[in-house]
């Protein structure tokens, strides 16, 4: 399914910005503040554009019936105070659709195994650490069974392990998939293609060989960075010097 | 979950029963069933048991049914605040409206405003300025980006204030301190005004409430899990947080009117429900409704035994039960919403 952010504004924070992601894996980085978070928000309908729109297949997303069904996201929203169950949170990613017990289960059952969680499904999701509750969301964002899946910062609170996993993960989905990252050899890693962002607007778009040059690295990030080939993907990964660039 | 909703309604018919046989002159329990078993199905009586059918009938039941519709609203909308607002010490009045009604309550009772509606005047006066009240709180939390939680709360508890100020000094004002003690005991909850006339709308608002709530509870669960999750879960977050805005006002209102204030059951009994099933409203709502039933007859029997012949106000029975009960809670170092 294609995603289109068509010259999305969000006054203050975000301008024209446009691009673009259908059946891949495309990753946005930048600094603090550039408005990475602020683009997804914009897509999962968390925040209303001041000008330009998100489109799903041409369809503006506020306008779209069951989008719920189409589109799942995993927010930086952190602030439960309900003590669900593991089981009972994954089971919310279903509620966009009819109801169907049998279907349910099996697709709640199948979520919590692809992330590994399923030995907590009994348990609080309070009383889990903040890396369990991430992979907890990402099965509900899976349970939904979505065409589209926004997640920002999904590699928040992993281990290395599970940061893998849930990028391979992402991508063996064969969705599209928007994703916010602030590791840029993971980005590197696992996005067919990147955007860059800066001071809310675009400044780079295209393949992770094509963007991450000690150049724009410099120029956005303000530390230099030496680039070099992964021994055995062969994608470009980045060393970084230890003093920053003025 | 079954043996558990059949456990409940178990408990609520014996609680009941026994509430209709207790009393300054009690009445046998097993005379107390027989009675209303033979009601019900339209059956005789002897004649020597005419004085104790007309007790039995005519004055408690009504007030026992009363209690448990008040305990099961109140519950029932408490959990549907609390997830509302996402704050564990909502209750139904967090917006306003038992201070707002008792500005009508008190009006009524000191200035003899509405004296033409009779014994209703109370209810009425209640009722108008709980819900105005409560659409004051709605008009002036409500910005361009809909309701947020937390500004429902603090517009709610400031107008409360403010409510409050104006019922206090009708009080103080009245001329006659009989008026201001009425006004007083009412706002303190009593259900010595039930009757079989009052006991159907406050039902029929209870059932509606609590049977809509119930289907709305998975969307209850995504909404306490924030408004930005349960937008992607595809829940219109402003619009549903607006109906159930007027849905639980609408019964608060109504119970307000009929039984006055009666606190802490809508805090207490949520909290209590989600200790024993957890946080997940498709098990709150069924069961949170039948505990605050029972509750809410037992503490009435209170209210007539205790002082007996005088009554205490339900009000001062339910925070002595509740107080204790919820420092308990918050002593518990993880208690959370649900938290087991």
């Amino acid at each position: 399914m294609r995603v289109d952010i068509d010259q999305v504004t969000v006054r203050g924070i975000i301008t024209d910005i446009t691009l673009h992601a259908s059946n891949e894996v495309v990753g946005i980085v930048g600094p603090n503040g550039s408005g990475k978070s602020t683009t997804l928000r914009c897509v999962y309908r968390a925040l209303k554009p001041d000008s330009g729109a998100v489109l799903i297949d041409g369809e503006n997303v506020h306008k779209r019936q069951h989008i719920a069904r189409d589109l799942a996201a995993l927010s930086q929203e952190s602030q439960v105070e309900f003590d669900f169950t593991v089981a009972e949170v994954v089971e919310m990613g279903r509620l966009p659709h009819e109801r169907d017990s049998a279907r349910d289960r099996r697709v709640v059952g199948e979520a919590l195994d692809t992330v590994d969680v399923s030995h907590l499904a009994g348990r609080s999701f309070l009383s889990l650490s903040g890396g369990e509750r991430q992979r907890v969301l990402i099965a509900r964002a899976i349970a939904q069974e979505p065409q589209v899946l926004v997640l920002d910062e999904p590699t928040n609170h992993l281990d290395i392990r599970h940061q893998l996993e849930v990028l391979a993960l992402a991508r063996s989905l064969g969705i599209t998939v928007l994703t916010v990252l602030h590791d840029l050899n993971l980005a590197a890693s696992y996005c067919d293609r990147l955007h860059v962002l800066d001071e809310g607007r675009l400044v780079a778009s295209g393949t992770p060989s094509e963007v991450l040059v000690p150049e724009l690295i410099a120029k956005v990030f303000h530390v230099s960075a030496h680039v070099v080939r992964h021994p055995t993907t062969g994608v470009p990964q980045l060393l970084f010097d230890q003093e920053v660039t003025p | 979950m079954i043996s558990k909703i059949s456990a409940l309604i178990g408990v609520l018919v014996v609680s009941i029963v026994a509430g209709v046989a207790l009393g300054p002159v009690s009445v046998p329990f097993d005379v107390t069933a027989e009675l209303l078993w033979e009601a019900i199905r339209g059956g005789t009586i002897p004649a020597d048991l005419v004085g104790q059918y007309h007790i039995v009938w005519d004055i408690r039941l009504p007030r026992v049914l009363l209690a448990a519709v008040v305990g099961a609203g109140l519950s029932t909308v408490g959990v549907a605040i609390q997830a509302m607002v996402r704050n564990a010490l909502a209750d139904p009045y967090v917006l306003g409206i038992s201070s707002g009604a008792s500005v009508g309550a008190t009006a009524v009772a000191t200035l003899g405003v509405l004296s033409g509606l009779g014994v209703y005047a109370l209810s009425v006066g209640a009722f108008v300025t709980g819900l105005g009240a409560t659409a004051l709180v709605y008009i002036t939390a409500r910005t361009s980006r809909g309701l947020t939680p937390l500004r429902l709360v603090l517009t709610g508890t400031a107008l409360a204030y403010g409510f409050s100020a104006v019922a206090m000094l009708l009080v103080f004002q009245a001329p006659h301190g009989e008026a201001a003690r009425a006004a007083m005991f009412w706002l303190l909850g009593s259900l010595g005004g039930a009757s079989w006339t009052s006991l159907p709308i406050a039902a029929i608002a209870t059932v509606l409430g609590i049977a809509y709530l119930m289907t709305r509870a998975r969307q209850l669960n995504a909404l306490a899990m924030g408004d930005e999750t349960a937008t992607t879960l595809g829940v219109g977050v402003n619009r549903f947080r607006t109906h159930l805005f007027i849905v639980t006002a609408g019964i608060t209102g109504v119970l307000v009117a009929v039984s006055g204030a009666v606190g802490f059951v809508g805090l207490m009994l949520p909290h209590l429900t989600r200790m024993v099933v957890g946080a997940d409203h498709r098990k709150v709502l069924p069961l949170a409704p039948l505990a605050g039933a029972s509750f809410l007859v037992w503490v009435d029997v209170a209210a007539r035994m205790l002082a007996a012949p005088e009554e205490l106000p339900l009000g001062v029975i339910t925070a002595a039960i509740g107080v204790p009960c919820f420092i308990f809670l918050m002593r518990r170092k993880t208690y959370v919403f649900g938290g087991r």
